[in-house]
């Protein structure tokens, strides 16, 4: 048996062709939307992995330093490192904002790392161009996605930093590229102020009696000395002993330390269960408004193609042409109007997912499932145009 | 009226709707064809001449009566076969006035679908309509798609599709309808040369003056019954 719809979509191939374009881009649009979740989980993935820690040491009470704002003191790491099972620990404050580059501002998240050799946890572990930071101020390593190149100078603040460093794939949460500084630099970045604004705190802490007391001369300065400075870091990255389980060494660091600590899962966790999980559902929902957008677009075409074929059907029905072939014919155009529309729709989000802002992985078991969805959804669309070609009285061949 | 036959109808009836509002299209039809036998059967707007055609195709179902098909009773009062749409297929040829050809299957697809439905391989379906197409002329348009033909061309295409399955029994639904008189005589000159070829009983429903000279029977349709007179059966 000869297959018809084989022979109809041959025949007219250019409606199918074009028609599959269309609904390919909406497929496109859709495996694309999938792609920005993917990316999004793996932005979280890969901002853990790049930190090269066990262990999240962060202010008790709070989900930091990814989700939340913590504040720790930054000798706390000492205490840490002292810890049973602990290999390594750093501090690293982490600092969304703009850099501004000549005339133009650059998304970043400025991480202050602790200044070591390689391992220190919190250190970009692989550059692809440069050197790690050597100084104590004013270098950087940076992400290629923020487009500096080596030897750029970047101002962070007020201060001017040289980039030293490539780095690739180290991206914030949120898929901001990373830009590592000393953590100094990155302590004081924090809450630096600009001079006008130092004036202003100063001449206000000075008119404060509390603080300005004659008998206590000294106190005014270390007042303002104090609030010049800060002392605080985000978080203490902690690398853990060979063979040494996580939760057996957070657990005494949280009695003892009182800190909050959290495991390499329960991070994931936070980051893909909490922090993203709003955008995760709004991602949802576009892509099951997508999938009902294809569905009704595919019911729409195959159901105008049947009824242009209305004539045709009868007389198939008349000469004996059972319903199951009828109904198959159409399921098939639905199938191969689905196939056609699924390879342009690959072939356009793999061609336009590197121009995306932000990073979006086409992960092929998403583009399997994503067949499989469109398979479905072609058969189910097609279903109202089989009901429409079954309701076909053969007697319409017949004239009268 | 002859001894043999394709098809029979015995005092059939066909009403539509019920109470008040009932119409008889059908009253007390009577009708045989031989096999080999054109017949034409005529009417005018009204007289029931497509519901006769709905029911001898098995399309719709008939009131009361009887039909016997070959030496097959089809219906007797009721549906005597199981699998109408079957018995379409392998036993009722129809002509319509458009030729209504497939428009995504080439000439010889078109013709050989019926027989491929009916399960044969696919080589030996074309061979057989190859083989029709050979007998009326139109060989040489195999590959063509029906776009590709003209008018003639497409009704002979027609009657080889309704001929393929060697129905017994062959209903044309005016198919001379959009033809010149030329062609007209031509496509009843097929009719004539395939039903004595195949042994196939052929019933043409026609209004067209042209071709009602040359059969030899004609069954005059009225008010919902038939008669029967003869033809002039002018050579075409």
């Amino acid at each position: 048996m000869i297959s018809l719809a084989g022979r109809d979509i041959l025949h007219s191939w250019g409606k199918f062709v074009f028609t599959g374009m269309g609904l390919g881009l909406l497929i496109g649009v859709t495996l694309t939307m999938a792609g920005v979740y993917r990316g999004m989980v793996d932005d979280a993935r890969v901002l853990l992995d790049n930190s090269g820690a066990d262990l999240w040491v962060v202010q008790q009470g709070t989900l930091g330093p990814y989700a939340e704002s913590s504040s720790i003191n930054d000798d706390t790491y000492r205490a840490v490192l002292a810890m049973p099972g602990v290999a390594a620990a750093a501090n690293v404050t982490y600092l969304t904002m703009q850099i501004r580059q000549g005339n133009r501002d650059v998304r970043a998240m400025v991480v202050g790392i602790a200044p070591g050799g390689a391992g220190t946890p919190g250190r970009p572990a692989r550059l692809v161009a440069g050197r790690q930071i050597t100084r104590s101020h004013y270098e950087a390593v940076a992400d290629v996605a923020t487009g500096f190149r080596l030897g750029d100078s970047i101002r962070i603040r007020r201060n001017l930093y040289t980039v030293v460093g490539l780095t690739r794939r180290m991206v914030s949460s949120s898929g901001d590229p990373m830009v590592f500084v000393p953590l100094r630099d990155a302590q004081e970045a924090q809450f630096l102020k600009d001079n006008d604004a130092i004036v202003e705190q100063r001449r206000r802490t000075g008119a404060n009696p509390a603080f300005a007391r004659p008998g206590v001369p000294d106190l005014l300065d270390a007042v303002i000395a104090s609030q010049s400075t800060n002392p605080y870091v985000n978080a203490v990255l902690v690398r853990i002993r060979a063979g040494a389980l996580p939760e057996e060494v957070a657990e005494p660091i949280r009695r003892w330390k009182r800190l909050q600590v959290y495991t390499r899962a329960q991070m994931e966790e936070i980051l893909i269960g909490k922090l993203i999980a709003t955008s995760s559902k709004q991602i949802g929902m576009f892509l099951v408004i997508l999938a009902i957008v294809s569905a009704a677009i595919i019911a729409f075409i195959i159901y105008t193609l049947t009824l242009g074929k209305i004539r045709e059907i009868a007389v198939l029905k008349l000469i004996g042409t059972r319903n199951r072939t009828i109904a198959g014919m159409i399921m098939q155009q639905a199938v191969g109007l689905g196939l056609i529309g699924f390879a342009v729709g690959k072939i356009a989000a793999t061609f336009w997912a590197p121009v995306f802002p932000k990073y979006v992985l086409l992960e092929p078991a998403d583009s399997v499932r994503g067949f499989v969805i469109v398979v479905v959804i072609c058969i189910l669309a097609s279903s109202v145009a089989i009901r429409a070609a079954l309701k076909v009285d053969p007697a319409e061949a017949i004239g009268g | 009226m002859a001894e043999a036959h394709g098809i029979r109808i015995e005092g059939l009836r066909k009403r539509y709707g019920s109470g008040d509002t009932a119409v008889d299209a059908l009253k007390e039809v009577d009708m045989a064809v031989a096999p080999g036998e054109v017949v034409g059967l005529i009417g005018p707007s009204g007289s029931g001449k497509s519901t006769l055609l709905k029911c001898l195709g098995a399309v719709i179902e008939p009131t009361g009566g009887r039909m016997t098909l070959g030496d097959q009773v089809i219906y007797d009062g009721a549906w005597k076969i199981r699998d109408l749409r079957a018995m379409r297929r392998d036993k009722i040829g129809f002509i319509f006035q458009a030729p209504y050809l497939i428009p995504f299957l080439d000439v010889t697809d078109n013709i050989a679908l019926l027989p491929m439905l009916a399960g044969q391989p696919n080589a030996e379906a074309r061979k057989r309509a190859l083989e029709l197409l050979e007998a009326l002329d139109v060989a040489h348009r195999a590959k063509a798609m029906p776009s590709q033909l003209s008018g003639g061309e497409q009704q002979r295409v027609s009657i080889a599709r309704a001929l393929v399955n060697r129905p017994p029994v062959v209903l044309a639904d005016e198919p001379t309808a959009p033809l010149d008189s030329e062609r007209a005589l031509a496509v009843i000159r097929i009719l004539n040369r395939m039903a004595e070829q195949y042994q196939t009983a052929i019933i043409v429903v026609t209004h067209d003056e042209k071709i009602i000279p040359t059969f030899r029977r004609i069954y005059h349709i009225r008010d919902g019954r038939t008669e029967e007179e003869a033809g002039e059966g002018r050579p075409f």
